[in-house]
């Protein structure tokens, strides 16, 4: 601490002029690292401005769709980012855990649209879609707890990785083993067809619809986490557990409690996620799960508001990314590297701010 | 913290009496065969006999877990004495035979196929035994389950003598039935043994009587090793040091040559199978330095893998993307060299990146590099998605490595040489210095050890082994697509290593055979092998922390770490009293 304050008086460009003779082929590389991705995002940005290939319509597509799909990410995030929070782990098996819910509410939406209930009862079968992905997504939760997490809980070790890692085969294998290995094509009721007019742009009606549910699940889990007992609970816990179990606190309880909130978040995520992309096989949570992940590292991970705002942020700079930056320095295809920007962006989190943008100390304890 | 853990397992224990144990014991088993009939797995094994028009692999399978209920509840000991414990076997039996034929009904009374693709009627089938009012085959399969899970009970109250023969022929007859395609094809190759090949098989597997021959040979040798034990132990104790180890050095030797001899003799479907086997076990020792010795977790390993693929295929293919027309002996090291220096580069990144997130970092890192290769953008150098077709087979002097099994020695000798390396490694200050930062990195750094250095090696060097098995894959397939190099590859090895022991040599050649092998000799395995790995890497890590052949470093480790526990405890009895 006093190292610190005392380097601090002295401005941070003198600091580093003088320690230069300690930079090594790391650095070297580090800062190669970083100047070629601002380099490329530049030089992209201003060539594809310039060029004004898109219209403002095109850009204000992009953008939607990136709010979009960025407020799925970010509830899936929230359920990385609340187990991490408490447990130090990475639930590697969330994105699957995800796609669980969606497939069994895929059997519902199908089984209503075509009794034609969906398209009559919008509200009553998206409310009870939802519903049944939220409790499959907790059982599965609950069981992947029960068996790969819970036996480690008190085990320093990758053990708990390696057994998620395991969990998340099991878990996309057993259901392409139940409901087949082809991709299905999810529920289309006529309501969430059409387009709507919002600030002069014309919009596909299902963002708005996504959008407005994501925001509303993630202001239910912030009340739930700010004024229930258990939420406070919850926040004790990710502060000191050892403290808080001293006051009373079943660590048991609020962990499991933590999944299922975790889990409920996902499933709501999941068959959001499925409505845009209209479609689900055995293998659909592996994507979103791992740039949800990216989301919560973004916004820090074990920050419930970082998670939420690092999704909507990663959902953007996604969707507006490959037109804004690789079309710019010319290279053909853009549009293939979507995937690129999110898995760069979790890599550059990570070598550069592994504290996120709203990230607590605790990122710095194991990253 | 951890005492309360153990407080409450007692307080749990405690509670559970007898009976809520069997009836545990069975539902689970009846929930683990309601899961493999809902997956598909038990109408697949239902395709593959173990002997013809007799036993399915199917029913084995499910009378396997059936006799496993009484087994369990038998081991347990909770009742003591032979008769009770043969009751509650029973009632686990059928409890676990009850919940498969509660499907059955359910599928009598409703269509559940347009939800779950697997509950078909061949499994309807399977499980009412083709019996037409099904409820009487539903009842029988309860009867069966009650039966079986009696004889479970049974077991362990038999006589060491008579147990072992039994189970061993048992397990003979299985392994015959199963690997049918593995041992017909040695027998019927020569003379010599075509008669046994035509005693034991027709020409769809193993006949009644074949079992029946070995079941009778198997037991009958274990029961007369059971009687003679003692006096061939003493007998071999009895002999000097020297030649004792002569002895047991000549046996290894034997068996080492007879493997070494044998992909000859088996043709080159085996030839195949033990290619991809040496492969994968090349992979895995690589890993196994960055995750077993160094403690870094990696999931972007099959990038290496690649890296040697793609090297390889542009210094040696006849394609418009080649950059030269080497020989694969100039290629190889060359590609080896080149992986080396790639594993080094993608090393510096994560350097600082620790544990749980450095696995991640890793999987984005390999991503990042499949979905380079596969764009557009990378396509004039590297083929994009359609490949480098045209790469040639390697030759020594004139003789072409054309045959699998040709191939498989190529693998073989590198495998030698490779775990010669790791081997060397692992005993070198280098290995100790892995092994120090996996144990704690911060406390490593302060013993001095370099950490930019020995991470760097690491990644440099396991990254060299996947190289040179990349190397091998591309000459063996004379073609490589980005899709051959996918995350799965990553995980594979993962698991295969976890399956073997993390750290150990030999861990990894038996991991590889195990997870890579078995599946590949098993076709039908093909399609869930994905989840049989899934379940092994959690099966190890919960019930075999060590792996199948641990190495002795980890043993001594959890040795002590399980003295570590006991300590405490000890100390608290002490201040008790």
């Amino acid at each position: 601490m006093a190292r610190d304050s005392l380097a601090g008086a002295r401005p941070a460009w003198a600091r580093r002029l003088r320690n230069l003779h300690r930079v090594t082929y790391v650095d070297v590389v580090l800062l190669l690292l970083r100047v070629g991705v601002i380099v490329v995002v530049v030089s992209g940005t201003v060539g594809t401005l310039l060029k004004g290939t898109y219209t403002s319509a095109q850009w204000f597509d992009l953008f939607m769709f990136g709010l979009t799909i960025g407020g799925v990410y970010g509830l899936i995030a929230l359920g990385y980012t609340m187990v991490y929070g408490i447990l130090r782990l990475i639930n590697f098996a969330h994105g699957d855990i995800t796609m669980t819910g969606a497939f069994a509410a895929f059997f519902l939406a199908r089984s209503f649209e075509r009794s034609g209930f969906l398209d009559a009862h919008p509200f009553l079968a998206m409310g009870c879609i939802l519903l049944l992905a939220m409790a499959v997504c907790t059982a599965t939760a609950l069981t992947v707890e029960r068996i790969c997490y819970r036996p480690f809980r008190h085990v320093a070790t990758l053990a708990p990785l390696i057994c998620a890692i395991g969990a998340s085969f099991v878990l996309q294998h057993t259901f392409r083993g139940m409901f087949g290995s082809s991709v299905r094509s999810y529920p289309d009721p006529a309501w969430m067809d059409g387009r709507i007019d919002l600030v002069g742009f014309s919009v596909p009606v299902v963002q708005p619809i996504v959008i407005g549910t994501a925001l509303v699940a993630m202001l239910v889990l912030y009340l739930i986490v700010q004024k229930t007992k258990m939420g406070t609970a919850m926040r004790a816990l990710s502060e000191d557990r050892d403290a808080a179990a001293l006051m009373g606190i079943d660590a048991n309880k609020v962990i499991l409690f933590t999944f299922v909130l975790g889990a409920c978040m996902a499933g709501i995520g999941g068959v959001l996620y499925c409505f845009v992309y209209k479609q689900i096989y055995f293998f659909t949570g592996f994507l979103p799960g791992i740039k949800a992940f990216s989301a919560a590292v973004l916004g820090g991970i074990g920050s419930i508001p970082g998670a939420m705002i690092g999704g909507v942020v990663l959902g953007v700079v996604e969707s507006t990314g490959p037109a804004l930056f690789f079309d710019g320095i010319g290279i053909p295809a853009a549009y293939q590297m979507r995937d690129l920007i999110a898995f760069t962006v979790l890599l550059m989190v990570l070598i550069f701010r592994p504290s996120g943008l709203f990230g607590e100390a605790l990122a710095r304890k194991r990253a | 913290m951890a005492f309360e853990i153990v407080a409450a397992s007692r307080a749990e224990q405690a509670k559970t009496t007898p009976w809520r144990h069997v009836i545990r014991t069975g539902l689970a088993l009846g929930a683990a065969n309601l899961f493999m009939a809902a997956v598909g797995i038990l109408i697949m094994f239902q395709n593959r006999p173990i002997i013809v028009d007799t036993l399915s692999l199917g029913y084995a399978t499910l009378g396997i877990t059936l006799f496993a209920a009484g087994l369990l509840v038998a081991r347990r000991g909770l009742f003591g004495h032979r008769d009770p414990t043969i009751v509650a076997g029973v009632v686990a039996g059928a409890l676990a035979a009850l919940l498969p034929a509660l499907l059955a009904v359910l599928m009598s009374l409703l269509d559940l196929r347009s939800v779950f693709v697997a509950l078909n009627p061949p499994l309807f089938m399977m499980l009412t035994f083709g019996q037409q009012p099904a409820l009487l085959g539903v009842a029988c399969l309860v009867l069966l389950g009650a039966a079986l899970g009696g004889v479970g009970a049974l077991f362990p109250f038999l006589d060491d003598r008579v147990r072992r023969p039994l189970a061993g022929g048992l397990v003979a007859v299985g392994l015959a039935g199963m690997l049918q395609e593995l041992i017909r094809p040695i027998l019927a190759n020569s003379g010599v043994t075509k008669p046994v090949h035509d005693l034991l098989y027709s020409w769809n597997g193993l006949t009644l009587r074949g079992a029946a021959i070995i079941f009778v040979v198997v037991g009958l040798a274990l029961l007369l090793w059971g009687l003679n034990r003692r006096r061939i132990e003493t007998a071999f104790g009895g002999l000097e040091p020297g030649a004792r180890r002569r002895l047991r050095l000549g046996c290894w030797g034997a068996v080492a040559l007879l493997l070494a001899l044998f992909p000859m003799f088996a043709g080159n479907f085996i030839g195949q199978v033990l290619l991809v086997v040496g492969l994968f076990t090349l992979m895995g020792m690589g890993l196994n330095l960055e995750v077993g010795m160094a403690g870094l977790l990696d999931l972007g390993f099959v990038a290496f893998y690649a890296v040697g693929a793609y090297t390889t295929a542009l210094l040696m293919a006849d394609s418009p993307f080649a950059l030269a027309r080497l020989s694969f002996w100039a290629a190889m090291p060359i590609a080896v060299l080149v992986s080396l220096l790639v594993g080094v580069i993608f090393g510096i990144p994560v350097l600082k990146i620790r544990g749980d997130y450095l696995a991640v970092a890793t999987l984005a890192l390999g991503e990042i590099v499949r979905v380079i290769v596969l764009s557009d953008a990378a396509a004039p150098l590297l083929a994009g998605a359609s490949g480098i077709l045209q790469i040639p087979r390697p030759a020594i002097g004139g003789f072409v490595l054309a045959t699998p099994v040709s191939l498989f020695y190529l693998t073989l000798a590198a495998c030698l040489l490779a775990a010669y390396v790791a081997w060397r490694l692992g005993e070198s200050r280098l290995g100790r210095a892995w092994m120090a930062i996996r144990d704690d990195e911060d406390v490593a750094e302060a013993l001095g050890i370099n950490l930019i250095q020995v991470k760097l090696l690491a990644y440099g060097l396991g990254a060299a082994f996947a190289g040179l098995a990349g190397s091998i894959f591309a000459v063996m397939l004379g073609s490589i697509y980005p899709h051959s190099f996918q995350l799965i590859i990553s995980i594979n090895i993962l698991a295969l290593i976890i399956v073997g022991g993390l750290g150990s040599l030999p861990g990894v050649a038996v991991g590889a055979v195990v997870l890579i092998g078995l599946p590949e000799m098993l076709r039908e395995f093909g399609e869930f092998r994905y989840l049989f790995y899934g379940l092994a890497i959690i099966a190890v890590m919960r019930l075999k922390p060590e792996g199948l052949w641990p190495s002795k470093a980890r043993l001594r480790e959890l040795e002590t770490e399980r003295e570590a526990v006991t300590v405490p405890q000890a100390q608290l009895a002490d201040k008790r009293s």
